[in-house]
């Protein structure tokens, strides 16, 4: 296809791309390096028969002047990402310098909000992908051995949790498991403790999320590996009957082998999705125990008073390398894959 | 799969038909148990005394006098104003997933076609774009909205939702334009039909399969988004999914949680439906561009 008639054909949704994803990366890293303003202030002389005394308030008016002339903010620099609520390099070295013991540092550090919610965010990731591909290929696997006429209605069951959305998602599930819930109650009375709820435990709350995010995207890694399971061939399967092989060879040695492209493909996805958990925090109301970066960067935008976009930015560009870090070794195989391909 | 010389145990067929009765337990329970429970009100759905009530009815039958009762429903859709988020997301879904489509189609056709080097880049870029997590990307519309004044209004949503839909229909298609012979469109051109002309006529009337696929997955993505669509949009314009969140709120009096619960059974039951009309179509989109790229 010519350059010209690929310009005109991709023109309208490379547009699309460009303005409202790529500008708003520029403008998210623009956004970063602002803080808002200071509230101006001015010391109010308030008389009354017994004296006078000097308060301090908010010069209202002045400090939406401000806030008019210059919406972005004043300038940062990187202050706002190496603030008490981002980085906080100043308070890690304090705590360096105060504590005694490296656990009692670690557990200083792991309280600041940023690290607090990388912390949790990482965990999720870590205990959720793999789970994911390995109840996704266990039901993808057994899924495939059950009569073909009864697979439709079984494989619409299975995927149900996967088509709606997080947030309903995870409601569906909180409504039983809390406390007034049917899960919870019985739970109440197995273990014979009446104030277990899941609000009451931290530990607790990130295991249902956990749970929760297994049973959400465990429904695409099968799809994607049940129909890999189809295009494996019949002949090495059968040969390695013929030879002995016990089932669990054949999975190892032949089925694995054949749709690894794939488990990389599944894994990928399921990490990048993974990474930007948000919506569960919301349905669960976890907020108090269980942060995530992207929470972080909600709650910094729906914030009451003023809207913490330069904090909220800064938050963002720093996901946004955690993305990067995670993308990069499939970008360099893509690369050299590419560049051998030439 | 049944080979005939695989032979297998009643051991492992017992296991096997175990195992996916109580996966499909884990997986649809849930949605069984929350319809059921729409149905009453809230003092046996989330019951302080006895979760037993969710099933005899207790409450129900005291506050209502029936077993059953769609309250929460009548409530949610009318007082709840449910029926202005419902307008609202079938706005958002349909400008959404036509303009995808058009957009989308063009472009992974151009894309499928091209030989040259930037191609394959675009399509590396747009997995970048894929991987954005969309919050970040909110964080940085936010203050030019704002300050261009297109806040709140469901075009600025409709645009946003396709832009960023892009990269995955483009990847979707891609893979299906790739599986149309080229031979098919180059005959075309060479009896004088003009690029244009031998997508239109000869190349889109054999990608409907693609095109539902990818239709789908956009359906999907406007209907169920809530993180564009809760910052985006002011409180007169929320879709159902921000719609069932603010029923939830911070002072949950009585009647609001039952709302969120009929809410979330009437956000759900049209996307279930639909899926399972087309399920074959969400199937072969999600593997698409697992199993032949």
């Amino acid at each position: 296809m010519p350059n010209k008639t690929f310009f005109w054909f991709f023109l309208p949704t490379g547009l699309a791309m460009i303005l409202f994803i790529g500008l708003p990366i520029i403008s998210t890293g623009i956004q970063s390096f602002y803080a808002q303003h200071d509230q101006v202030v001015k010391e109010v002389k308030k008389c009354d028969p017994f004296g006078c005394t000097v308060s301090i308030v908010v010069d209202q008016e002045k400090t939406s002047k401000i806030r008019e002339e210059k919406p972005l903010g004043k300038f940062n620099g990187f202050g706002t990402y190496v603030d008490r609520n981002h980085l906080a390099i100043e308070e890690i070295g304090k705590f360096w310098d105060e504590t005694n013991t490296f656990g009692e540092f670690v557990d200083q550090v792991t309280n600041l909000p940023f690290y607090k919610a990388l912390i949790f965010t990482l965990t999720y990731c870590l205990f959720v992908t793999p789970n994911v591909l390995l109840l996704g290929f266990i039901i993808a696997l057994s899924l495939n051995a059950v009569t073909r006429r009864i697979r439709g209605p079984l494989i619409f069951g299975t995927i149900l949790p996967m088509i709606v959305t997080p947030l309903v998602g995870s409601l569906v599930l909180f409504w039983m498991i809390d406390a007034e819930g049917i899960i919870g109650a019985n739970l109440q009375m197995l273990m014979d403790d009446p104030y277990l709820s899941l609000k009451s435990s931290k530990t607790l709350t990130w295991i249902t999320i956990i749970i929760y995010g297994i049973w959400h995207h465990s429904p695409f890694a099968f799809v994607v590996f049940y129909a890999a399971l189809q295009t494996v061939p019949q002949e090495p399967v059968e040969a390695a009957i013929i030879d002995g092989a016990s089932r669990w060879q054949r999975v190892r040695h032949i089925v694995l082998p054949h749709i690894y492209p794939v488990v990389t493909f599944v894994a990928l996805i399921s990490l990048m999705d993974n990474f930007r958990v948000f919506e569960p925090i919301i349905g669960f109301s976890a907020e108090g125990s269980a942060q995530s970066l992207s929470w972080l960067i909600y709650d910094n935008l729906v914030n009451e008073e003023v809207i913490l976009f330069g904090s909220a930015a800064a938050t963002s560009m720093m996901t946004i390398v955690g993305i990067a870090i995670l993308l990069a070794p499939v970008l360099i195989r893509t690369w050299k894959e590419f560049r051998t391909a030439r | 799969m049944e080979y005939g010389l695989d032979k297998r145990s009643n051991a492992l067929k017992i296991f096997n038909t175990t195992f996916i009765i109580v996966w499909l337990l884990v997986a649809c329970f849930p949605f069984i148990w929350t319809f059921w429970g729409s149905f009453k009100v809230r003092a046996d759905f989330f019951s302080r005394a006895d979760w037993w009530y969710a099933i005899t009815a207790f409450n129900t039958l005291l506050e209502t006098g029936g077993k059953f009762t769609t309250d929460a429903y009548s409530q949610a859709w009318t007082e709840g104003e449910f029926w202005k988020a419902s307008r609202n997301t079938v706005i958002v879904t349909f400008f959404v997933v036509t303009i995808s489509l058009f957009l989308g189609t063009l472009g992974a056709y151009a894309l499928s076609r091209s030989t040259r080097n930037y191609a394959f880049w675009i399509l590396i870029a747009a997995l970048i774009f894929r991987a954005m997590p969309h919050i970040t990307l909110v964080s940085g519309y936010l203050f030019p909205f704002f300050q261009l004044q297109i806040w709140g209004i469901l075009p600025t949503t409709i645009v946003v939702l396709v832009a960023i839909n892009q990269p995955f229909t483009l990847w979707l298609l891609y893979s299906f334009f790739k599986t149309v012979p080229k031979e098919l469109d180059e005959s075309a051109l060479i009896d004088g039909c003009s690029y244009f002309q031998a997508f239109r006529h000869i190349i889109m009337p054999v990608m409907w399969p693609g095109v539902i696929t990818a239709g789908l997955f956009s359906l999907m993505l406007a209907y169920n988004d809530f993180t564009v669509t809760a910052l985006l949009l002011n409180q007169e314009n929320h879709t159902m999914v921000p719609k069932i969140q603010s029923y939830l709120g911070t002072n949950q009096h009585e009647g609001n949680l039952m709302w969120a619960v009929s809410a979330v059974v009437s956000a759900t039951a049209p996307l279930f439906m639909l899926v399972m009309f087309f399920q074959r179509q969400v199937i072969s989109g999600l593997t698409a561009g697992a199993v032949k790229g």
